[in-house]
């Protein structure tokens, strides 16, 4: 790509999210934890123009992705790629994938479920369709309709 | 097909083809139930009944069911009186439990109890009602008692009344009435309709339920109404329950309209919501349908302990 057509800048090191569901690129920082107390430096490109259709990207310098963190962007952008830049090159690439289930992720919107009160388990969701997401509560059976609002 | 160890959480564990299993078998528990035969088969072994809430029904009839068949019940109907009081975890409770005996028996006020009890459990777990979820073994009796009645579970015409969204009964039982082929009516103020997963769930079973807030002609041509209590307990707050309560009362005026053969069904306590006259009318099998869980619960406690008649 040229670098005239670059709507924010290539970065040296860090992290960038590509084919983010457009619009949800706010939350994807919001599950990063990215604030304005964050001290490294964020780029935020939104509804830009690709192949198939509008979508967002994040550029985050200096920072490298766990494969935890990785998970959690799923559940709000589905198609994302997680690409890990070192020397301004691609080192490496995947697409994030959430398995069968949710588990320790997400806080089930039941506030009466077993799982939001003081036992030693993990809150846990089964995934019961893919596009949109939707999420069902192991313990009490309970759909959360804003997932990203629930976020842990 | 394989009962021995399994857990009864939901009746979604279950395919119809175990239901009907489970249902022809409690037909034989009957005498056993009654006291009119014995069998011992359950001797030496001890369950666990924890009722973390109130329950009179469910708790004496699992207990009964378990004394008939020559086993032994520890355990507790008001949490107060236990460990739980001092903050001990459910999960740490379960471990208690399942050290003491052969099966565990658990009510309790919030969703999802059952199903974490049986992850720290080797032994099985029988829900007893878990807040608003699941009340397996409701169904299975609301089930046996249809089947007993009417011969047949599928083609009835089927009305369930009353607070259909926090009812914990309702939600199994249409499920499992889907599962039969029965044509539902659900029948409720706006404010308590039937949630819209349990609509969907229904539908993806091939049924058509019909939603209304007139009683008088859906109960016509019903040959089952299934009536629930508005639960105080289970509403956020006292003004929106104040609104409904008494939105529906059965007397005998309003069943001049109603086929002859109509049964009425309903899980217990009632308050208002079935006049007391109806109770000496055959359309009323409410307290028949209380005794029939004991041996469907007899049914179950045998088959996940493996030791059948």
């Amino acid at each position: 790509m040229k670098a005239k057509e670059l709507k924010i800048p290539r970065i040296k090191d860090g992290t960038v999210i590509d084919h983010i569901t457009a619009g949800n690129a706010i939350k994807v920082l919001h599950i990063l934890g990215i604030s304005n107390s964050s001290s490294f430096v964020v780029s935020v490109a939104m509804n830009v123009k690709s192949k198939m259709g509008r979508k967002d990207i994040v550029k985050v310098e200096n920072r490298e992705l766990h494969s935890s963190e990785v998970d959690k962007i799923a559940l709000v952008a589905p198609k994302a790629t997680i690409n890990i830049i070192r020397d301004y090159e691609v080192a490496k690439k995947h697409r994030v994938k959430l398995g069968d289930e949710v588990i320790g992720l997400v806080k089930c919107s039941n506030p009466t479920c077993i799982s939001n009160s003081n036992e030693p388990v993990k809150s846990r969701f089964k995934i019961i369709g893919q596009d949109p997401l939707r999420i069902k509560c192991y313990y009490c059976e309970r759909e959360p309709e804003d997932i990203s609002e629930r976020i842990i | 097909m394989k009962f021995k160890g399994k857990d009864v959480i939901s009746i979604k564990d279950f395919s119809k083809k175990e239901i009907n299993y489970i249902l022809n078998y409690a037909k034989e528990m009957i005498p056993y139930a009654k006291g009119e035969k014995y069998a011992g088969i359950l001797k030496g072994k001890v369950i666990s009944s924890l009722f973390f809430e109130p329950s009179t029904r469910t708790r004496l009839s699992f207990e009964s069911a378990m004394n008939r068949l020559g086993g032994r019940v520890i355990g507790f109907a008001d949490p107060s009186e236990t460990s739980q009081k001092k903050g001990e975890s459910l999960s740490d409770t379960i471990r208690m439990a399942n050290a003491y005996s052969d099966a565990i028996v658990i009510r309790h006020p919030q969703e999802g109890a059952a199903r974490l009890a049986a992850e720290f459990a080797d032994i099985p777990v029988l829900n007893a009602g878990d807040g608003a979820g699941h009340h397996p073994t409701q169904c299975l009796l609301d089930l046996f008692t249809i089947l007993t009645e009417k011969k047949k579970i599928g083609k009835n015409k089927i009305v369930l009344l009353g607070d259909l969204k926090y009812g914990r009964t309702v939600h199994s039982l249409a499920y499992a009435l889907s599962l039969y082929g029965a044509e539902l009516t659900f029948v409720s103020p706006s404010i308590l309709k039937m949630p819209k997963e349990v609509v969907e769930e229904c539908k993806e079973l091939s049924a058509e339920p019909i939603q209304t807030s007139s009683l008088e002609k859906a109960i016509k041509d019903a040959d089952v109404l299934y009536v629930t209590r508005i639960q105080k307990e289970r509403f956020p707050d006292a003004e929106e329950y104040n609104r409904v309560v008494g939105s529906y009362k059965i007397d005998n005026e309003l069943l001049t309209n109603a086929k002859k053969d109509l049964i009425i069904m309903h899980p217990l306590p009632r308050v208002t919501e079935i006049d007391p006259e109806v109770d000496s009318t055959p359309h009323a099998i409410y307290f028949k349908q209380a005794f029939n869980g004991v041996p469907v619960r007899m049914a179950l406690l045998s088959l996940v302990m493996g030791e059948k008649i």
